[in-house]
């Protein structure tokens, strides 16, 4: 897949790679902060009932991150599928 | 709820608090840590009773200091906030790293989560950046047995160049094994330091050059190097005041920074990448460090806990048995806590006639048996009675649901009916909190807030914009 991606595209039980952050400022730091870097793995785990934040396990801890945010990150699809999934 | 930039602002953090030492023999001893991994577990079990709490000036971000003796010395130990980095994006941040840089703690011990060790040894990694006298202290090793991850604290004390101690603090003994850690923590210590791409690493050490021939206290030229990479405005002010020369006005060095910047533009690394590259250098060495010493049987998120949180977050149950838990609460609060509030009262009204007997049997005047028996003594009672148990119950409740981390769930769940209202999902907590809590006990509110309001930890599931946590 060569087109652009972002991470809201991926739905609950899917993976991606994160390829690169195209936000700013405080958004961008606290990305970094919670280990969003290029080829960190990240899974999507669901979406709270309301069907924004989503949930994604990032280095082992569990984060809400809005859709709205997740447009800014960049993300590739890796070839093999979840071992647990 | 949070920190606001109004009452943590710069004014809030812009000086240390005074440390309580008794004699000049005391060690000061920074307990830094991320939110949530038991640090104040740490510092109550070794402090006990011995301790006071006080605000930065500018209040809202607190800090307690405590004392504790060691077979060697005699400890000040001084709670900093739980913070994620040192790179000062939130107020919390700030205050933790003005203390360790410019506190002077004579050692820093550094809390660390051993269910999540790779996100905290971002912190760790940080802190040896700053301080060669650092203890590294692995804390719920316990609830990591039970996890099934195993973690290698003698390989990680190798790695890291600094002691590690593997912890339960709930455990007397543990505790009693970082004080002797404390009294022994070597002088010199050779901690790992992270190395940043070759490009940063070359302007490192131009800055380097010029700092080392200036007068730095106890600060690391390395570090000071780094920082100036990073153009933090907050921490300069901050440098000019602590080091007592005006680091900006000081030609040579700030020619060699226009230098080395310049040089790190040429090659693509310029404001954000910069720092961009720091923070992936830190993430990537602590990496790299939790896969030599953490050996996990399954992966971290088990089984258990995704089958539980797809339960409480779904679509069709996620908000019934929210209002369920909320009900439950209330009526436990409310209706149950009547009982014990009917005890109490009948045993005040019984105190009050043994009273008022006594007062008869003395030939007290009524004036005076009005004033403190039917004045007094009967105000009391009544609201001992009515509001010692609906707090009693209410407060060990929600900090049960706090534990069990259903809280930040709550946060994720209402994240979307909030913002319609210009809110955010956490702020359902305070709401929570504030109309069920502040109800049955307004004057606790300040228990409240001290209490776990600002205690930081709903982060690991909270939305990332608000800082690190409550």
């Amino acid at each position: 897949m060569n087109q652009k991606q972002t991470l809201d595209s991926i739905r609950p039980g899917e993976r991606a790679v994160i390829q690169q952050l195209n936000v700013s400022g405080q958004m961008r730091r606290r990305f970094l902060d919670i280990g969003l870097i290029e080829n960190t793995t990240v899974e999507c785990l669901g979406r709270s009932p309301g069907g924004d934040p989503s949930a994604y396990l990032i280095r082992g801890a569990v984060i809400a991150i809005r859709a709205q945010d997740c447009r800014g990150i960049l993300i590739r699809r890796p070839a093999e599928p979840a071992p647990w999934a | 709820m949070g920190l606001t930039g109004r009452s943590t602002g710069r004014h809030a953090v812009d000086r240390a608090p005074s440390v309580c030492r008794r004699s000049e023999t005391d060690r000061v001893v920074a307990l830094a840590g991320n939110p949530n991994v038991g640090k104040s577990t740490v510092f109550n079990g070794l402090t006990g009773m011995n301790q006071h709490t006080g605000n930065w000036p500018g209040k809202t971000v607190s800090i307690a200091q405590g004392r504790c003796s060691g077979r060697e010395h005699d400890y000040v130990l001084v709670d900093i906030p739980g913070t994620y980095s040192l790179l000062a994006h939130s107020a919390e941040e700030e205050v933790a790293r003005n203390f360790l840089c410019f506190g002077d703690p004579d050692a820093i011990v550094v809390v660390c989560d051993a269910t999540c060790l790779e996100r905290n040894l971002n912190l760790v990694l940080q802190t040896l950046e700053i301080s060669s006298r650092v203890l590294v202290c692995v804390n719920l090793m316990d609830e990591a047995r039970r996890k099934q991850i195993h973690i290698s604290v003698k390989r990680l004390s190798e790695r890291l160049g600094v002691p590690v101690v593997g912890i339960s603090a709930r455990k007397k003994q543990d505790l009693a094994r970082v004080v002797r850690e404390l009294d022994a923590l070597p002088a010199n210590n050779n901690p790992y330091r992270v190395r940043y791409p070759e490009p940063i690493e070359q302007a490192i050490s131009g800055l380097q050059t010029v700092l080392e021939a200036r007068e730095l206290k106890r600060l690391n030229p390395r570090w000071l190097a780094l920082k100036l990479l990073e153009q933090d405005k907050t921490l300069e002010a901050e440098l000019q005041r602590y080091l007592g020369w005006d680091i900006l006005g000081d030609a040579e060095l700030q020619d060699c920074r226009r230098t080395v910047c310049e040089a790190l533009a040429g090659q693509g690394l310029d404001g954000d990448r910069i720092k961009d590259a720091m923070v992936s250098s830190l993430v990537s060495a602590a990496e790299e460090f939790a896969g030599e010493t953490v050996h996990c049987e399954n992966h971290g998120y088990s089984g258990f806990d995704r089958r539980l949180d797809r339960i409480l977050t779904s679509k069709h149950t996620g908000y019934p048995l929210m209002l369920l838990l909320l009900l439950l609460t209330f009526f436990l609060t409310i209706t149950v806590s009547n009982v014990p509030s009917g005890w109490l009262s009948s045993l005040f009204g019984f105190l009050e006639e043994q009273l008022t007997a006594w007062f008869t049997r003395l030939g007290a005047p009524d004036w005076l048996h009005g004033l403190l028996v039917t004045g007094m003594f009967r105000t009391l009672g009544w609201v001992v009675s009515v509001m010692l148990p609906p707090m009693a119950i209410f407060f060990p409740l929600f900090t049960l649901l706090e534990d069990c981390g259903y809280l930040p769930r709550i946060a994720y769940n209402l994240d979307r009916p909030f913002r319609c209202c210009n809110a955010c999902g956490k702020q359902a907590l305070t709401m929570c909190v504030v109309d069920i809590g502040i109800r049955t006990a307004m004057p606790y509110s300040a228990i409240l807030h001290g209490g776990f309001l600002t205690s930081g930890r709903y982060a690991a599931w909270a939305h990332p914009k608000s800082g690190s946590g409550f």
